[in-house]
C-alpha cells in the first residue's frame, strides 16, 4: 500500500520525477487560480450579481470575519495568507471526492511546507506590525529565562501543524484503504464522508491556528505595558462586538 | 527466528501498544472538552459561536496527540526504518 503519494511517480523524464503530491498540488492550484479569475473578470456592483460572485464574496466575507474573530483587528492585512491556506487546504482535501485523485494534503512535504509558511508569516507579520525590537523583546517574556522555550515552541508548534494536517488526511486515505481490503462497498464510503469532514475542519483548524499565532505575535502585550508604566502599544485591542465594515 | 521476523513482531506490537494507549488519554481530554462545551453553550447560548469556534480549535490540539501516535505506529507498520537496517547487516 502506498502510504504516501510522493511513492507514487505520474510521470518520469528528462531527469526528473514528477509524483502525485506536485500533480494535485498544481491541478488544485489551476483550479483555484483559474477559477477565481474567470469569477473576478466579470465582477459587478449592481443589486443582481451572478451565483459565482455570490459565492466568493459569502466566502470570502466569512473568512475575514472569522479572522476578526480570531481578534486580529486589521483583517484584511491577514485575509490574503490565511485565506489562501485555507482555501487550498480545503480544496486540496475535499477533492478526495474525486475518483482517481490523492490528496496533496496526505504527504507530509506538503504540509510540512505550508507550516514553513505560517513559521516565517508570524514574525513577518509581528515585525511589520510591532518593529523588530519589540517583536524580538518578545521572545524573552515574561523573563529572559523563558528565550529557550519560547523559541522551542515556535518550532514544536511548526511541527505539530505539519504532522497534524498529514496525519489526519492521511488517516483518512490509510483506513478508508484498510477497509477496501475486508469490508468493500459500504464501510468505505462512510469513512469517505467522515474524511469529507475531517478534511474541512482541518482546513479551517490550520487557517485558525495560523491566524491565532500570527494574531499572538502582532499583538502587543498590553498588561506587561501598564505594568512598567508604559504606555499601551499603539495597536487598540481588538473591538469584540463591532462588526466588520469593509474599507474602501 | 532472524533479526526481521523479531523486528517485524516488536514493531506490530509496538504499533497496536501505541495507537492504544495514544488514544485513550486524548479521548478523555476531548470528552471532557466537548462536556465543559455544551455546558457552556447550554448556559450561554448567545456565545455558542465563539465556544463552538474554541472547541473546534482546543479539540483539534487535543486530538493532535491522539495523531502523533497513530503516525508513529503508521511509520512501524509501512516505513520502519529499523527493517532497511536490518537487510542490509549482514548475517542479520
Amino acid at each position: 500500500m502506498n502510504i504516501s503519494t510522493d511513492q507514487w511517480v505520474i510521470w518520469q523524464g528528462w531527469g526528473l520525477t514528477l509524483n502525485a503530491t506536485i500533480a494535485f498540488t498544481w491541478a488544485v492550484m489551476a483550479l483555484l487560480a483559474v477559477g477565481a479569475r474567470a469569477i473576478t473578470l466579470r465582477l459587478d456592483d449592481s443589486e443582481t450579481i451572478s451565483p459565482w460572485q455570490n459565492m466568493l464574496e459569502v466566502i470570502v466575507t466569512a473568512i475575514r470575519g472569522q479572522i476578526a474573530d480570531v481578534g486580529a483587528d486589521r483583517p484584511d492585512t491577514y485575509l490574503p495568507f490565511v485565506g489562501t491556506l485555507f482555501l487550498f487546504i480545503a480544496a486540496a482535501n475535499l477533492l478526495a471526492i474525486v475518483p482517481g485523485y490523492a490528496p496533496p494534503t496526505a504527504s507530509l512535504s506538503t504540509t510540512a511546507a505550508l507550516a514553513l509558511c505560517v513559521l516565517i508569516a508570524v514574525p513577518v507579520y509581528g515585525i511589520r506590525r510591532r518593529g523588530l525590537a519589540r517583536y524580538l523583546l518578545g521572545y524573552a517574556r515574561p523573563t529572559l529565562l523563558m528565550l529557550p522555550f519560547n523559541i522551542l515552541g515556535e518550532i514544536s508548534r511548526t511541527i505539530a501543524l505539519a504532522i497534524r494536517l498529514y496525519g489526519n488526511v492521511m488517516s483518512g486515505t490509510v483506513i478508508a484503504g484498510v477497509l477496501i481490503g475486508i469490508a468493500p462497498f459500504f464501510f468505505p464510503v462512510v469513512m469517505q464522508l467522515l474524511g469529507l469532514i475531517t478534511g474541512f475542519v482541518q482546513a479551517y483548524i490550520f487557517a485558525i491556528l495560523a491566524m491565532v499565532y500570527i494574531a499572538s505575535a502582532t499583538r502587543a502585550h498590553v498588561g506587561a505595558g501598564d505594568e512598567n508604566g508604559r504606555t499601551p502599544p499603539s495597536s487598540p485591542e481588538p473591538m469584540e462586538n463591532e462588526p466588520w465594515t469593509p474599507s474602501t | 527466528m532472524d533479526s526481521f521476523d523479531l523486528i517485524a513482531a516488536v514493531s506490530i506490537l509496538t504499533a497496536g501498544l501505541t495507537i492504544a494507549v495514544g488514544s485513550i488519554a486524548p479521548a478523555l481530554g476531548e470528552a471532557r472538552a466537548a462536556a465543559q462545551a455544551l455546558a457552556s453553550i447550554a448556559q450561554q447560548p448567545d456565545e455558542a459561536n465563539t465556544i463552538t469556534r474554541t472547541l473546534f480549535v482546543s479539540l483539534a490540539m487535543i486530538e493532535s496527540t491522539a495523531i502523533y501516535c497513530f503516525v508513529v505506529s503508521m511509520i512501524l507498520l509501512f516505513a520502519n526504518p529499523f527493517v532497511e537496517t536490518a537487510a542490509t547487516v549482514p548475517g542479520g
